[in-house]
């Protein structure tokens, strides 16, 4: 699977018409210093070699040098990754935090108005464009709190005291025991994640409403009702943990969508993540850059669905043989 | 094409006004966008009148309907152009990707073998690969040849959808393969081709509606995010909702609303409306969901009984 993914990526940056050298460095050097950087590259050698040869530095996780600031793709990610792992995983506490509760309540309540309420801001969540969200929320903030910091992960004080041990600024503002900054930091994060999180919540909502519904037709829940247990334990002890272990699964398969929403955030929020570098390698035409972040999302996709896979056999003994 | 129009007729409840709705508000859009040059009361690219500079940032008002933004554009305008641009690329976006997915999926599905493997192979890999990222790998692609226009863009979305059409397309082949009928006309002599044309075609087509609306949906917010990331369609190309969201980030900062409000909800009235006519016509033609509308039936009332019976 990874290997035709990255397979994927390597012909459809290669075989695409033009070459990446003048593309990125074009205008500023003239065609002896061009072909010297092409074949620095090794890109005046065969499609076939260059293919093994990226295919064994991934497995190096090495992604090769920027061609536009000749800077390494795995330093880009080391760097600029943490922001994005921080985002990420802030935004899934947010889906869960809103969708498992209104999910649940949506199920046990189906069909009234708070269900349909409910369903409705699952589907506007899913249909409003994420940065638009943001950019909304922005807005409001704004307005009714002043001060609150709407863009970047952190003031300018706070990127400066901060020593960087491990790339990832919480950790390290952690780390060097700075209160003022990990507050700064977490602050900085509410707005972001809060957005991202939205996009997410809207599949989780939908996906317990649905589990809640089925697991209440379950003769398990008929069992313990006829023993008497209230109602709102039955839903809280019965219904509802059945009602869950698919969700794991399924937030784990939302990695693809959780992606291509951090890139949007991290533009919306001026965040310096990788998808900011992303785009501004695609702006700067950078082949190399763009095909070693692709690849290391490529990485990402399949190593976290092979992990969800494993998560999933270990919560649920039905899935194990 | 007729059955089918009888078809969305006869359906009742829920299915057909989600689907009246969705078609109401898309025929809005598509209203504006045909008029977009009688309707918007400026070029989407115009930023003078008689030589003299439209306001910058000025509120909606009763010349500016919108407001006017950072670029000295008049938003209204911009609103009303991008219709035009979001279903000239919707539309060609799904017919491109309905156009290659479909016979893809279906000589696969029938051929069957190594070509089918490999090509499934290749399209789950594509399928699980974040679809913005590759909407963007396509768009940088195709930025040096094809530039930032609206054929680019619709391209680059293409490749996401193919994907979507082959799956369906290829399960529902294999499934109908086996049929009685397909073995029928292989008996009776029928090349391969006219296999695929005659027998399987009809039968596989059916599912495509659905998911090109629900794409559509879908292509609608890529394209907009492309836009939004600078990656889009360019802003002297044609106006696009997506771009102007971008130029609103900064105002939206300083706490100017007017920029960002309007074009963001014109995506979600069209996103919404799509996806509406995409559920609308799932339970209309998917024949497990439909509900017909049927005549109410009312037998006359049972005549009195002879008194024979009774005797």
């Amino acid at each position: 699977m990874m290997w035709v993914l990255l397979t994927i990526v390597f012909f459809l940056l290669r075989v695409a018409p033009g070459d990446p050298v003048s593309a990125a460095v074009g205008g500023k050097l003239n065609e002896q210093a061009l072909d010297a950087r092409r074949a620095a590259l090794g890109l005046d050698r065969p499609m076939i070699v260059q293919y093994l040869e990226y295919l064994g530095n991934v497995v190096h996780l090495d992604f090769g040098k920027t061609i536009s600031d000749n800077r390494p793709v795995l330093d880009i990610i080391k760097d600029q990754g943490g922001a994005t792992l921080t985002l990420t995983l802030g935004a899934f506490v947010f889906a869960l935090v809103i969708g498992l509760p209104l999910g649940r309540l949506a199920g046990r309540y189906r069909d009234t108005p708070l269900d349909a309420g409910i369903r409705i801001f699952g589907v506007v969540s899913y249909a409003a464009p994420i940065f638009w969200v943001g950019i909304m929320l922005v807005l409001l903030v704004v307005k009714v709190f002043p001060g609150w910091p709407t863009n970047d992960i952190g003031s300018v004080v706070t990127k400066f005291t901060v020593q960087p041990k491990t790339h990832v600024l919480l950790l390290d503002a952690m780390l060097s025991g700075n209160q003022d900054a990990v507050l700064d930091i977490l602050k900085h994060h509410v707005l972001p994640c809060l957005t991202l999180g939205l996009l997410l919540s809207g599949v989780i909502i939908r996906l317990v409403r649905v589990n809640v519904i089925q697991a209440m037709k379950g003769d398990y829940v008929e069992a313990a009702r006829a023993r008497g247990i209230p109602e709102g334990r039955v839903i809280r002890k019965h219904a509802f943990r059945n009602a869950l272990v698919p969700v794991i699964t399924v937030i784990g398969l939302q990695i693809a969508l959780t992606l291509s929403g951090a890139v949007l955030t991290e533009r919306t929020f001026n965040w310096p993540g990788l998808g900011t570098e992303l785009v501004q390698y695609v702006t700067a035409r950078d082949y190399i850059a763009v095909q070693g972040l692709v690849t290391f999302f490529a990485i990402i996709v399949v190593i976290v669905s092979v992990l969800v896979d494993i998560l999933n056999a270990l919560v649920d003994p039905r899935v194990r043989y | 094409m007729r059955q089918f129009l009888h078809q969305m007729w006869n359906t009742k409840g829920m299915a057909r006004w989600i689907l009246i709705v969705g078609v109401a508000i898309t025929l809005v859009f598509v209203v504006f966008a045909v008029l977009a040059p009688w309707v918007a009361p400026y070029d989407f690219n115009q930023t003078k009148l008689d030589g003299v500079k439209l306001p910058k940032l000025a509120h909606p008002s009763g010349s500016y309907w919108m407001g006017t933004n950072d670029q000295f554009y008049d938003i209204y305008s911009r609103v009303v152009w991008g219709s035009r641009t979001a279903l000239e690329v919707i539309l060609l976006s799904v017919v491109f990707s309905g156009v290659v997915g479909l016979p893809l999926g279906l000589v696969s599905g029938f051929v069957g073998g190594w070509t089918d493997r490999i090509l499934v192979f290749l399209m789950d890999a594509m399928y699980s690969f974040p679809s913005l990222l590759l909407a963007i790998v396509f768009s940088f692609l195709l930025r040096g040849p094809l530039g930032g226009g609206i054929v680019a863009a619709s391209l680059s979305l293409t490749a996401i959808y193919i994907p979507q059409y082959y799956r369906v397309v290829r399960n529902t082949t294999v499934s109908a393969r086996e049929a009685t009928y397909v073995e029928a006309a292989r008996a009776l002599g029928a090349k391969p081709f006219t296999i695929m044309r005659k027998y399987l075609f009809g039968n596989v087509v059916q599912s495509v509606p659905v998911i090109g609306t629900l794409n559509a949906a879908d292509a609608l917010g890529t394209l907009a995010a492309l836009g939004f990331l600078g990656l889009g369609i360019q802003p002297n190309e044609a106006s696009e909702w997506g771009y102007d969201l971008s130029r609103a980030l900064d105002d939206a900062q300083a706490g100017t609303w007017w920029p960002a409000l309007f074009p963001g909800l014109a995506i979600i009235l069209l996103i919404t409306a799509l996806t509406l006519v995409g559920e609308g016509l799932n339970e209309t033609i998917n024949p497990a969901l439909r509900r017909r509308r049927l005549r109410p039936v009312v037998f006359p009332p049972r005549a009195a009984q002879p008194e024979e019976t009774t005797r």
